[in-house]
């Protein structure tokens, strides 16, 4: 295992110094003392293990295909930016704009979200991305969805605000979302249909809940007890009658 | 189903004597104009469009397409395009859709600038006796060169310099994606592109395995979608440009219905066949110029540094200060789309109406950067709206570094600018995807008119240099006192920089 020590050093460096240890072949790599840096695992590929310690900054994993990271503290915004394949795992809350336009791999997050979470995810033959968030959401979540999945969990939050913002699945033409908790019409999209989960729903949601809760120490029995609500696309062309030809 | 109340554009007709029942204007048409009645060719001249394929595909010259005598009543103000799109809406209650740029009569200023040429005092050079350079590089270039001395004592370059595009002609083929193209139509472009030296752009649509040889020659773009964006497709090409706005459609963004998405393109795109290829009106990462360094630097750090970054824009009225914006946030070129330029598919009212023509557009920018000491750290690339190389010539006088060709391009495939793209009947196989319509652009036959086009208008260009007196791009680059103006007020005389004929 490669440490390197991120105090003080420039995003630019510091990003190098983890490409050049990827590309020499080391398979686990631990970070400490992060502080803001930006695009960390941006674009990186390879099955290698990366764990940070500290806030990194923007645009982790910003169009990564391959590899883990493991971020023990919050992290910021547009983690998992494009991203293809490979894990990233926040032990606390993250930002904005997570896994906008993400086609594949995983993003499981402890705590909550902010606003416009999985912007444009997609699917792709095989390649099905997919966000977990452990705690709450802002507006906008899942936006523009066109594949891939989105599970909102609202483990520990407080009563103070709401499980998920407005806006929620305005756009969506592919894709779903599973919703722990009630889910009000009047706060999705028009194209937005909302349905309880049969049975091969809740082996799907068990499947993905039983990797996340492998992350964070956590029982998904637990978690199933509650019920979800499952939003998918009215239509796959929601847009088909706004011209005139 | 009543019949439409919007009368037909046009009149295609066949000349019965002439007409030998071959039925080739039946195969040919892509709008289903002709079918066959038995003993004649029958004509629903409703869905005409003047793309003239049949006219030149009828082995006798018997048809005919006319412009409809029996429009609406002569009126300056309420024209037919009022009328018959008012209808058209009151019918469908849509948006009415176009394609190619506005053909409206907006003044074009390329048509009011004349250039210079010497006489009796300053030697004109005759390009075909004297070396003519047309190269040009596009990307940052450093503000200071610093020199040391190498081992064998010569004087080397210490300067590290920033990526850069190499182009044999100052001409770029404007991004046009596997989608609203067809897939020949691209190919037809790369070939082109590799043979003169130059780049194509993939648009939004990612690009296809049979593109993939030609990336030397290949930009490829990101946009809201993310169409087909992996770390192979970044590392593909020469360069990575962030699509923001298109001259045709500012500020709206790009919608291939599902029905459009086959197999081949969903996989090109990546996504599954037969959903919607949205791409948002604004990327939702980009709120200001501080996100858009974040993504210009995300896709530095995804390609090592090793290409150039460029953000295509549409004009618009504050073009000048983003701009600015775009060049502090790091971006290598900046390409800007004048409102003029084309499209695969725009809302009419959008396309005729917003943004500003390229003309001013280059003048601001230019006078911009120029007066902040950063003109060195971006190329600019000029589009919408080049029709000749005395556009192009027009174009880098008034301060761009290249210019892209997107309309001229598709002429010499056999567009003839009816501007029904967005239909996806082209009869001529370039903005369709129907298999019995796109194996009729032959990518061999068609690139090498498109570099006959290009060598053509290279040659004009030096030409132009010739009588200017100088022997390199470089030299008429911004050089605005080899314009002058002809009929222009002097308010945008002022804005372009040019003096009026005369002075």
């Amino acid at each position: 295992m490669l440490t390197i020590d991120a105090k003080g050093i420039y995003y630019r460096d510091l990003n190098n110094k983890v490409r050049e240890a990827v590309a020499k072949g080391e398979k686990e790599i631990f970070l400490k003392n992060i502080n803001g840096q930006y695009y960390i695992g941006d674009g990186l590929r390879g099955d290698v293990k990366i764990t940070i310690e500290g806030v990194p900054g923007n645009d982790l994993a910003a169009f990564m295909d391959g590899p883990t990271i493991i971020i023990k503290n919050n992290a910021q915004d547009n983690i998992a930016n494009t991203m293809n394949s490979g894990k990233v795992i926040v032990h606390g809350d993250a930002g904005d704009v997570l896994g906008y336009g993400m086609r594949g791999g995983k993003l499981h997050i402890r705590g909550n979200v902010g606003y416009r979470v999985g912007i444009h995810m997609k699917g792709y033959k095989k390649q099905n991305p997919i966000i977990i968030a452990g705690g709450k959401a802002g507006d906008f979540f899942g936006e523009y969805m066109a594949g891939g999945v989105l599970i909102l969990l609202g483990l520990d939050g407080d009563n103070k605000r709401p499980l998920v913002g407005d806006y929620l699945g305005t756009g969506m033409h592919g894709g779903v979302i599973f919703i722990r908790g009630d889910v009000d019409k009047k706060g999705c999209g028009a194209e937005v249909g909302i349905t309880d989960l049969n049975e091969e729903d809740k082996k799907f949601l068990k499947e993905h809940l039983e990797d996340y809760c492998k992350d964070f120490n956590l029982k998904t029995e637990d978690i199933m007890k509650s019920g979800f609500k499952k939003l998918t696309p009215a239509s796959l062309r929601p847009y088909g009658n706004l011209y005139a030809y | 189903m009543f019949k439409s109340l919007a009368v037909p554009e046009f009149l295609a007709k066949i000349d019965p004597v002439k007409c030998i029942r071959c039925k080739r204007c039946i195969q040919n048409c892509g709008w289903s104009v002709y079918s066959w009645g038995g003993d004649k060719v029958l004509i629903d001249t409703f869905k005409c469009v003047k793309c003239l394929r049949c006219y030149h595909y009828c082995p006798e010259e018997a048809i005919t397409i006319e412009d409809n005598p029996v429009i609406y009543r002569n009126n300056a103000n309420w024209g037919y395009n009022h009328i018959r799109n008012i209808k058209r809406q009151a019918e469908t209650g849509g948006i009415p859709l176009t394609g190619m740029g506005s053909d409206l009569p907006y003044p074009i200023l390329f048509d009011h600038l004349l250039i210079d040429a010497c006489q009796v005092t300053n030697p004109s050079i005759d390009p075909l006796r004297e070396p003519m350079e047309l190269r040009t590089y596009l990307g940052k270039k450093p503000a200071r060169l610093e020199f040391d001395k190498g081992p064998d004592g010569k004087l080397r370059l210490k300067t590290k310099m920033p990526p850069q595009i190499k182009l044999e002609m100052p001409f770029i083929f404007a991004p046009m994606s596997y989608g609203s193209i067809s897939l020949n139509a691209q190919k037809t472009i790369a070939m082109a592109a590799k043979e003169l030296g130059i780049v194509m752009n993939t648009g939004e649509g990612g690009l296809h395995e049979e593109i993939y040889p030609y990336r030397s020659n290949v930009i490829v773009q990101v946009a809201s979608g993310r169409f087909g964006v992996n770390p192979d497709y970044l590392n593909a090409g020469v360069a990575v440009e962030i699509k923001i706005g298109q001259g045709a459609k500012p500020g709206i963004g790009g919608h291939l219905p599902g029905e459009k998405i086959p197999l081949d393109i969903a996989k090109t795109r990546m996504i599954p066949v037969g959903t919607d290829a949205l791409s948002p009106a604004p990327q939702h990462d980009i709120y200001s110029i501080e996100d858009l360094r974040q993504l210009i630097y995300a896709l530095k750090e995804a390609t090592n540094y090793t290409k150039p970054v460029s953000v295509k824009i549409a004009a618009v009225h504050n073009v000048a200060a983003i701009a600015s914006g775009i060049v502090r946030a790091g971006a290598d070129i900046v390409y800007i789309d004048g409102f003029r330029g084309g499209t695969g598919a725009a809302p009419v009212i959008i396309r005729d109406h917003l943004g500003i023509p390229i003309e001013h557009a280059i003048a601001a920018v230019d006078d911009r950067l120029r007066q902040e000491g950063i003109r060195n750290e971006a190329s600019i690339i000029a589009a919408g709206g080049i029709r000749s190389s005395a556009d192009a010539a027009k174009a880098i006088a008034l301060g761009a570094d290249a210019v892209a060709l997107g309309t001229s391009a598709l002429i010499t495939m056999g567009c003839t600018v009816c501007g029904k793209c967005y239909t996806g009947n082209c009869s001529w196989g370039i903005t369709t995807q129907r298999p019995e319509l796109t194996v009729r652009l032959d990518p061999e036959v068609y690139a090498e008119r498109l570099i006959n086009l290009i060598h053509a208008w290279s040659h004009e260009l030096k030409e132009i240099l010739g009588a200017l007196g100088v022997n390199a791009i470089e030299s008429l680059r911004g050089s605005r006192e080899r314009l002058r103006g002809v009929g222009l007020d002097s308010q945008t005389l002022d804005i372009l920089g040019v003096k009026p004929a005369g002075r």
